[in-house]
């Protein structure tokens, strides 16, 4: 951030706010012009080029002012505008145009409400929502800091979280059964699903990555043996989820420590290249040997797992689910059913990870990713803390596969792609290397947020009827990475807490410190 | 006369095809300190890390305590006891100065003797003490330097390999980190010591080696060094400050 000169005129600051405003324009329009102001559209004649002027403009546009208000409120003033907002994260008592500021955007914020609910302009409502939610966490936190400043807020919000986790189904379905509010619950279960795999996927990667410092481009692929080893072993032999579940995780294993072996000397750059042609090898022995993994085509036909032999079904040989309860059969059983299972498969990584780190492979792994000579010198063997390391995080991988298989009933090639490992291994950056709490926060903005896209048509009100958010997911997601990696280089949750302390320990945040060789 | 502890006999090292100690000879006695001085480039760091097994040595032989060890991977010759403090410290900056000890003393093995070695090395370096929550990179460069060394005898070594403690800082730091190891060697550990600030090295060590260009070329007691006209020219002169200033007896 640039520091404020109060020595310029006001003429002087605003020609150089215009000047760097332009700047940006340029560049945006540079950038943007291929990206959005030009459109390929099937016709008659083939693909041709639709020019879409009118939205290139707008975001130019949106690009110039922005950048201008935040050269003249910002940047180029004394009394920058955010100032009053970052206020509200620490203790620092408020000036009178601190609170003058934070009324105005309380103020602003409600009218935005207001409009979404009169007018049902969606984005005005969803733009108001944010601010009021953000002034009133900001002082609901300033308040609760002051009346307990000793209460362990990190915990507690854990605890929150875990707790929320155990109960949400439960409760919603509860509600839904009740009192019939049309909940679209379906929907709800199936996206914590996905999200649960995603946490539990980040925190088995985690392990290899942000413990043990082995950059990992390929985890996907021990996913991909988890979850054919499943699929071979339900179609071929009959086997059912709870068998399978710990072959997969060992097969898994197993391939890590194939993995393993090969890459023992490399390290940085030359490791993650080697993994990601693995998870790419992998992937490409699935598209093609046919005979076995069904192609392209994939395997069909996996069976859901079963509630201890019971299985979920309105109708079947033997005592079902519901007709073992005595309940009326409901689809939404079984997806309840998933997602306990994959809630307990994420907490057992989650507590498997935070027993390790503290027994001596956890603390070699740890120590490895600091620095490989001065372990070897301690005499700890690397060969087999690398090894151990690539086997526990595949292992914990092959479990979800495992899962994925299941809940699916069907597996092939394209579920496996790189795209899925560039997303493991985004969530366990951004969350933090190696912070359990950060992993899950990424898992949950990146996959839910992203599905969240899906349903902002308020965009639309802006940017014109044919613009669909969903289509610019990846922008977004860029454009998140380079905002967390801008304000929070080390990821959402840059702390470490130490595994041995005498007195009081505190995590002490990453930011101290410079990155370990 | 009892064997060696540790005897480097006729060993050869190069990196690749490219020679870098021929033919180097050199003991160490139980309870002594060995100090090994050399301009830059001269391979004492090598020296250091041939004993270590990293490189491999091409001719000759390393033997510790009766075992030839010049073919033992890296961490089976720490688990026998030969503990280093390496050059450029290589603490865990990350993690924290209790995690680091804890790292050191996985060679010692002994999960009762945990705590008394912990209290014998905050004995030894008290700051580290008041440290002992904080993050080894966030230490200052001496605290580095009496982690490294607390690190390495947290694996009740046999032998303490010291490659350059002097590195970087600050004289008064200096005086202290040569003062903890008369101290530990008067306990009755052996000490092999690399260093480039010779004058301190060979006052404090019973005997010295002089490398020049991978070779031994001088060897005797720390005194005799000392007085020699070829080592206080070649390394001496200039490098030390005055000597009143200088108090390790």
């Amino acid at each position: 951030m640039r520091l404020a000169d109060s020595g310029k005129t006001l003429g002087k600051k605003l020609s150089s706010a215009l000047g760097d405003s332009l700047l940006a324009a340029i560049v945006a329009f540079a950038l943007f012009s291929l990206v959005l102001g030009l459109r390929t559209v099937d016709s008659a004649t083939g693909l041709t080029l639709e020019p879409r002027p009118a939205l290139l403009a707008t975001v130019v546009a949106i690009v110039f002012v922005g950048r201008l208000a935040l050269n003249l409120f910002v940047w180029q003033t004394d009394y920058p505008l955010t100032r009053p907002f970052a206020k509200l994260f620490t203790s620092e008592p408020f000036e009178t145009r601190d609170a003058v500021t934070l009324a105005l955007a309380f103020v602003l914020g409600a009218l935005g409400v207001a409009a979404g609910f009169l007018f049902t302009e969606t984005l005005y409502g969803l733009i108001g929502a944010l601010v009021l939610a953000f002034i009133g966490i900001g002082l609901l936190r300033r308040a609760t800091v002051r009346t307990f400043p000793n209460l362990p807020y990190t915990q507690v919000f854990v605890a929150g979280g875990i707790l929320f986790a155990l109960f949400f189904p439960i409760v919603s379905y509860a509600l839904e059964s009740t009192f019939n509010l049309g909940l679209p619950l379906r929907y709800w279960f199936d996206l914590s699903i996905l999200i649960l795999t995603y946490v539990m996927l980040g925190w088995g990667l985690n392990i290899v990555v942000g413990l043990a410092g082995l950059l990992d481009l390929g985890y996907v692929a021990f996913y991909a043996v988890g979850a054919y080893t499943f699929a071979l072993l339900a179609t071929h032999f009959g086997l059912g989820f709870w068998i399978c579940l710990p072959i997969a995780g060992a097969a898994a294993a197993l391939w890590g420590i194939v993995l393993g072996f090969p890459v023992l000397r490399l390290r940085g750059d030359y490791l993650a290249i080697v993994t990601l042609a693995f998870g790419e090898i992998v992937r490409i022995i699935l598209l093609n040997w046919t005979e076995v993994t069904g192609g392209p085509n994939g395997i069909a036909g996996i069976p859901k797992p079963t509630f201890f032999g019971l299985p979920f079904s309105p109708f079947a040989e033997g005592t079902t689910f519901s007709g073992f309860f005595g309940i009326h059969y409901d689809g939404l059983h079984a997806l309840i059913f998933l997602y306990y299972v994959i809630l307990v498969l994420a907490l057992m990584t989650n507590l498997v990870t935070l027993r390790l780190r503290r027994l001596p492979v956890g603390r070699a792994w740890e120590a490895m990713r600091e620095d490989e000579i001065a372990c070897r010198s301690l005499g700890i063997n690397t060969t087999v803390t690398k090894l151990s390391a690539f086997a526990t995080g595949a292992m914990f991988g092959g479990l979800a596969g495992c899962f994925f298989a299941t809940r699916q009933g069907f597996v092939s090639p394209e579920s496996f792609t790189f795209i899925e490992s560039a997303i493991i291994l985004a969530i366990v950056v951004l969350g933090g290397m190696g912070s359990q709490l950060g992993v899950a926060i990424a898992a949950i903005v990146m996959v839910g947020g992203f599905e969240a896209l899906r349903h902002t048509a308020g965009l639309q009100a802006i940017f014109g009827e044919e613009f669909d958010p969903a289509l610019y997911r990846m922008l977004l997601f860029g454009l998140a990475m380079v905002a967390i990696m801008i304000w929070r280089p080390r990821g959402i949750v840059s702390s470490r807490a130490p595994t041995i302390s005498l007195g009081d320990a505190s995590a002490i945040s990453g930011d101290l410190v410079r990155q370990g060789r | 006369m009892t064997a060696p502890l540790l005897a480097l006999d006729g060993v050869t090292v190069g990196y690749g095809l490219l020679p870098v100690l021929h033919d180097v000879s050199l003991q160490i006695r139980s309870g002594e300190i060995v100090c090994l001085i050399g301009a830059n480039g001269a391979g004492k760091t090598t020296t250091m890390m041939t004993i270590c097994g990293r490189p491999r040595v091409s001719h000759g032989q390393v033997v510790f305590d009766g075992t030839d060890i010049s073919q033992h991977p890296t961490h089976e010759i720490a688990r026998l006891g030969i503990c280093q403090s390496p050059e450029g410290r290589r603490i865990f900056a990350r993690m924290t100065v209790m995690e680091n000890l804890q790292m050191g003393a996985i060679v010692a093995n002994t999960p009762d003797g945990f705590e008394s070695d912990l209290a014998r090395v905050f004995a030894l370096f008290p700051r580290l003490a008041d440290r002992s929550n904080q993050r080894g990179g966030t230490l200052s460069g001496g605290e580095q330097q009496m982690l490294a060394i607390a690190r390495a005898l947290m694996g009740r070594p046999k032998l303490l390999l010291l490659d350059e403690p002097s590195l970087g800082l600050a004289p008064l730091v200096v005086k202290q980190i040569f003062e903890a190891i008369k101290e530990l060697n008067a306990q009755g550990l052996t000490v092999f010591l690399v260093e480039q600030n010779a004058f301190y090295a060979l006052k404090l060590a019973n005997r010295g080696y002089v490398m020049v260009n991978g070779r031994i070329t001088m060897t005797g007691t720390g005194d005799e060094l000392l007085a020699s006209e070829h080592v206080r020219e070649a390394y001496l002169d200039g490098a030390t400050g005055p000597e009143e200033e200088v108090s390790i007896s």
